[in-house]
């Protein structure tokens, strides 16, 4: 069985904090920092990077294109 | 950032599933959080990539929130004076009939000022691409009352709501458009959630594409939100968008091509033009 995981990378000095790829992570993955970056923004991360399925949702809805996705399958052997 | 080590993995060049296109510069975006804009260019960049066409395509740039898009594309642009954009297309894609021309215009270009223009360019049938961001405001100039603001909407010209009995009805330009017979393929999308961005890049990615039919405009409508000059979080402005905006402005296609374009073997850039949207899911990033 293969198991696909994910991770995202989040240029955080560009990110404006609108929350959009909050709402559109189906796993729940994105939240918004407590820290600002320099221009005053609540930026996003990873806040559970375990859970990210790499589907890129989050990427393809930023406005600002900040988001790059990351995805590979790890294989899983079945125990008999 | 916190990453933990087994992402650390994950973050390699040959995982990569989704980066910002190259056919956007690396300059930040004026917009502010959450417009529909940056989505937009992003998606216009992503097709330009796709298509393989960065050389070959010039791009209009409008009056209003975009008028500086040319800073965000590298591809050649042209900027166009206020609502003039098809006409100044026109003139690009008749003088250079190989390239791809499209024009990005706003409401307050496309639909107030650039009516005249926008309406004979569409009955011509000139064959270049228009991509239309409607948010029903002016938003650069702070919010006021757009020829596609909606009935009762409150702007900072109609602080009490759009009064349709003084200030007369929201126009519907895609409609317009679609009764034209210069016009080839009309639609209208949104881009404020996943399926609705896939289906959007389709809908853009089918414009450019009908330019080779050389049967007439390809008019893809982006009704976007404005959450400055809605007055609201950009969260908010979308479900207001999704509330409001989508029942007066449906999404979907509104007028495609009749005749199908002639498919040459293996052409990626044709195949897809024949198969109708059934399922967004299944387009491939």
């Amino acid at each position: 069985m293969a198991k696909v995981k994910g991770a995202i990378v989040v240029d955080f000095e560009k990110c404006k904090g609108c929350e959009i790829c909050v709402v559109s992570c189906p796993a729940d993955v994105i939240e918004m920092t407590k820290e600002v970056n320099a221009k005053g923004y609540h930026f996003a991360y990873a806040a559970k990077p375990d859970d990210c399925t790499g589907c890129a949702n989050c990427a393809i809805v930023c406005p600002d294109g900040v988001i790059t996705v990351y995805k590979i399958k790890i294989v899983v052997e079945k125990i008999a | 950032m916190a990453e933990t080590s087994s992402s650390n993995d994950i973050v390699r060049e040959e995982n990569l599933v989704y980066a910002k296109t190259k056919v956007l510069t690396d300059n930040v975006m004026h917009y502010c959080p959450g417009c529909g804009h940056g989505t937009t260019h992003r998606l216009v960049a992503e097709v330009i990539e796709e298509l393989g066409i960065q050389s070959d395509t010039i791009g209009v740039a409008p009056v209003g929130c975009s008028v500086l898009m040319y800073n965000y594309m590298d591809i050649d642009m042209q900027e166009a004076a206020h609502g003039r954009a098809p006409a100044l297309a026109t003139a690009i894609k008749r003088l250079l009939p190989e390239k791809y021309v499209f024009t990005y215009q706003g409401d307050g270009d496309l639909a107030a000022i650039g009516t005249s223009e926008t309406i004979h360019a569409c009955n011509r049938g000139e064959n270049f691409t228009i991509i239309f961001i409607n948010n029903g405001i002016y938003g650069m100039t702070g919010g006021q009352m757009a020829p596609t603001t909606l009935p009762n909407m409150k702007t900072s010209t109609s602080p009490y709501g759009r009064d349709v009995k003084m200030m007369g009805n929201p126009l519907k330009m895609t409609e317009l458009v679609a009764t034209l017979p210069g016009t080839c393929f009309v639609t209208r999308q949104s881009v404020h959630s996943p399926a609705n961005v896939r289906k959007a890049r389709k809908a853009i990615k089918k414009a450019f594409e009908y330019q080779n039919l050389k049967q007439g405009i390809s008019f893809v409508e982006i009704v976007s939100n404005c959450s400055s000059g809605w007055k609201m979080t950009p969260l908010q402005s979308n479900e207001w968008m999704v509330e409001n905006m989508f029942p007066f402005y449906p999404l979907g296609d509104i007028k495609i091509p009749e005749v199908q374009v002639e498919q040459k073997e293996g052409d990626v850039l044709h195949n897809s033009l024949n198969q109708i949207d059934k399922d967004s899911k299944q387009v491939k990033y």
